[in-house]
């Protein structure tokens, strides 16, 4: 246990070998991590529990912190060592409960450069507990730290006192272990104070944004045209085709395994399990994912997005969250799940639904981008645009209404803003390669079953009933055929199918600007949607759902008399 | 050392000051302090954001983000 940000997750990778993901700034752990080591010849479980300032909880990262600590035997407190004085306190809480605790004084090789001096035998002696200095980046001390574990104690001089008594305490303790020497600006805070001013910090926030998703494409593009795209044209089709022989006729197996029987395999819109079903995940989707966590990730690892959620704060605090919610929005961005599950960073309830909320209405997943770039790009770049903008002014219009209507309060940001820290590159590619294989652990079976699911829904007239039962409402009210539904319906299950069936419908760029628009806001999909139905709890998320399908309704509708004309 | 004090909110940039007292409910006093933001704590004004946006703060040798809000409720002196 111990403050956020202070390197628990890092400890815990180390202590037990599992990979767990950690990022520079506060609350990336929101859920707790279990992992076992060997002690002794004995099986002992770890669980890296989420941060915490207190052990009074304000937040519900906290509270699930608080639950882990009632069950454990021994306490490894993780303290950093360049903030001796605000981690004390939670550590003081600790040592008030019966429980055995010993402490890790983590981040200790940037002490020095900080100039601060901490006399590790005094503080031991104070507290009465071991104390380990470690470098859990590198790995330093952590040996120490298990060799210790067995010898952690609990103290009995110190007695539950009072907030004003333990400050009182930290005081004197600072005193006598902790000298801090004099030292000049680096280069590292002029950095830290540029990107943190308004004047400077917005252009320098649009400029990093910019070309962070410039990057993206570029990595990603790169690597669908030289990696992806070879592998499957030149080494999977073949394959396929032998195997489409062999299969030798049309009838179910063929339908499902490749798709139609006789037609000209094309990846993109056969509907086969193993073509369409393999090849936009991994071909089309994946390669962006890849880009887009290994950009993301680097931004985590710097410290970056909380000096961007102190930038936004102003915007996102009209919209009923705070500064915050833009962790929400970028992990979204990648894949929603994630995003889904980073809102509970937020404190109150009215902040998560309206973050929940918006993430499943505005903000689209790689999976969609992917297919809204590969659907309109041919057109060129003005469609796209105008799908993206009019998600992003989806996003503000909703938040300022959601800000209004639901009930409860939406505190202010407070936020700790870390320094900077040089991302190591072997921890960024573990990271991104732990988001990635997450996504191909949701997103893979969903698209299998999806396939499956279609085409029997297809074999035995199910979708093409439901496309004449509804071609006059998708017709009527938003200028698209009928066959349109039943990519609404597709998309439930993965939205990156949905959008590639619209592929084959024929229809006029403008109408695919309606049709994918509309895909991305009335419903996310079924991962996300079993995530925020465990975050929000079935009230809520009966009415989030009712506010994305009427929104997309009215969104569809709109965009129609727009673009479309009545 | 008297009890009047400017709010934090009216400190320039760049400028230190002292923390004289936090007008809150316990709740907020106490959300502070386990940040190290109590009575008697020096300060710096690091950033401003426009339209009564956060200020962003040093303390404890670390760097904070608190809501224009919250900047109201802590009175300072600027030493």
């Amino acid at each position: 246990m111990g403050n956020p940000n202070v390197g628990k997750s890092v400890v815990f990778s180390r202590l037990t070998g599992a990979n767990v993901i950690a990022s520079n700034y506060p609350g990336t752990t929101v859920d707790f991590s279990k992992g076992k080591m060997r002690l002794d010849g004995e099986h002992v479980e770890i669980i890296d529990a989420p941060g915490t300032y207190s052990l009074e909880p304000t937040n519900k990262a906290e509270e699930v912190a608080l639950e882990m600590l009632k069950e454990a035997d021994v306490v490894i407190n993780v303290v950093n060592a360049t903030n001796l004085e605000r981690n004390l306190y939670s550590t003081l809480e600790l040592l008030e409960r019966d429980i055995p605790v010993v402490i890790a004084l983590n981040i200790w090789d940037e002490t020095q450069h900080l100039g601060i001096h901490i006399d590790k035998k005094e503080l031991e002696k104070i507290l009465g507990v071991p104390v380990v200095p470690t470098v859990a980046l590198t790995g330093e001390g952590i040996k120490e730290l298990v060799s210790q574990i067995k010898n952690a104690k609990t103290n009995d001089k110190i007695k539950l006192t009072s907030e004003e008594g333990r400050w009182v305490e930290i005081g004197s303790i600072i005193k006598k272990v902790e000298q801090l020497e004099h030292r000049h600006h680096s280069i590292k805070d002029i950095i830290s104070d540029l990107t943190i001013k308004p004047i400077t910090g917005l252009p320098i926030a649009v400029g990093i944004v910019f070309f962070a998703f410039w990057l993206v494409r570029l990595i990603g593009e790169n690597l669908i045209a030289y990696v992806f795209d070879p592998i499957f044209y030149n080494l999977y089709l073949p394959l396929i085709e032998n195997l489409s022989e062999w299969i030798g006729g049309p009838g179910l197996v063929h339908t499902l395994l490749i798709g139609e029987y006789g037609k000209e395999i094309v990846f993109e819109e056969s509907l086969g399990m193993l073509t369409t079903g393999l090849y936009v995940p991994i071909a089309m989707v994946m390669p962006y994912i890849m880009a887009f966590y290994f950009m993301l990730s680097i931004l985590e690892d710097t410290g970056y997005m909380p000096r961007l959620a102190t930038l936004v704060d102003n915007i996102f605090h009209k919209l009923g969250m705070h500064g915050h919610g833009i962790v929400p929005v970028f992990l979204g961005l990648g894949c929603n799940v994630p995003g889904a599950l980073s809102t509970r960073t937020l404190e109150t309830r009215k902040q998560r639904f309206i973050s929940a909320t918006l993430l499943a209405i505005a903000v689209p997943c790689m999976a969609q981008t992917a297919m809204v770039f590969g659907i309109l790009g041919p057109y060129g770049m003005y469609y796209i645009g105008l799908v993206f903008l009019t998600l992003a002014i989806l996003y503000i219009i909703m938040g300022l209404i959601l800000n209004r209507v639901v009930k409860g309060e939406s505190p202010e940001i407070f936020l700790e803003i870390p320094p900077y820290r040089r991302p190591s590159f072997k921890t960024t590619l573990k990271k991104t390669w732990m988001r990635v294989r997450w996504f191909l652990k949701e997103a893979i079976p969903f698209l299998f079953l999806g396939v499956v699911a279609i085409n029997l829904l297809y074999y035995v007239g199910f979708l093409g009933w439901l496309g004449d039962v509804l071609s006059p409402v998708m017709y009527g009210l938003f200028g698209l055929p009928g066959d349109a539904s039943i990519a609404m319906v597709v998309g439930f299950l993965r939205k990156d199918l949905a959008v590639g069936m619209l592929i084959p419908l024929g229809m006029s760029p403008l109408q695919l600007v309606v049709a994918a628009t509309m895909l991305t806001v009335y419903f996310p999909c079924v991962a996300t949607f079993v995530v925020l139905l465990r975050e929000l709890g079935i009230k809520d998320m009966i009415k989030s759902v009712a506010i994305m399908v009427s929104t997309a309704a009215v969104v569809g509708f709109i965009l129609r008399i727009i673009l479309l004309g009545w | 050392m008297d009890q009047q004090g400017i709010f934090l909110s009216n400190v320039p940039n760049n400028k230190r000051a002292r923390i004289v007292n936090i007008q809150g409910g316990a709740g907020l006093v106490r959300k502070l302090q386990v940040m190290g933001i109590r009575k008697g704590q020096e300060i710096k004004i690091v950033s401003k954001q426009p339209f009564r946006g956060p200020l962003t703060i040093e303390v404890c040798g670390s760097q904070m983000t608190l809501g224009r809000g919250m900047t109201r409720k802590i009175l300072v002196e600027v030493i």
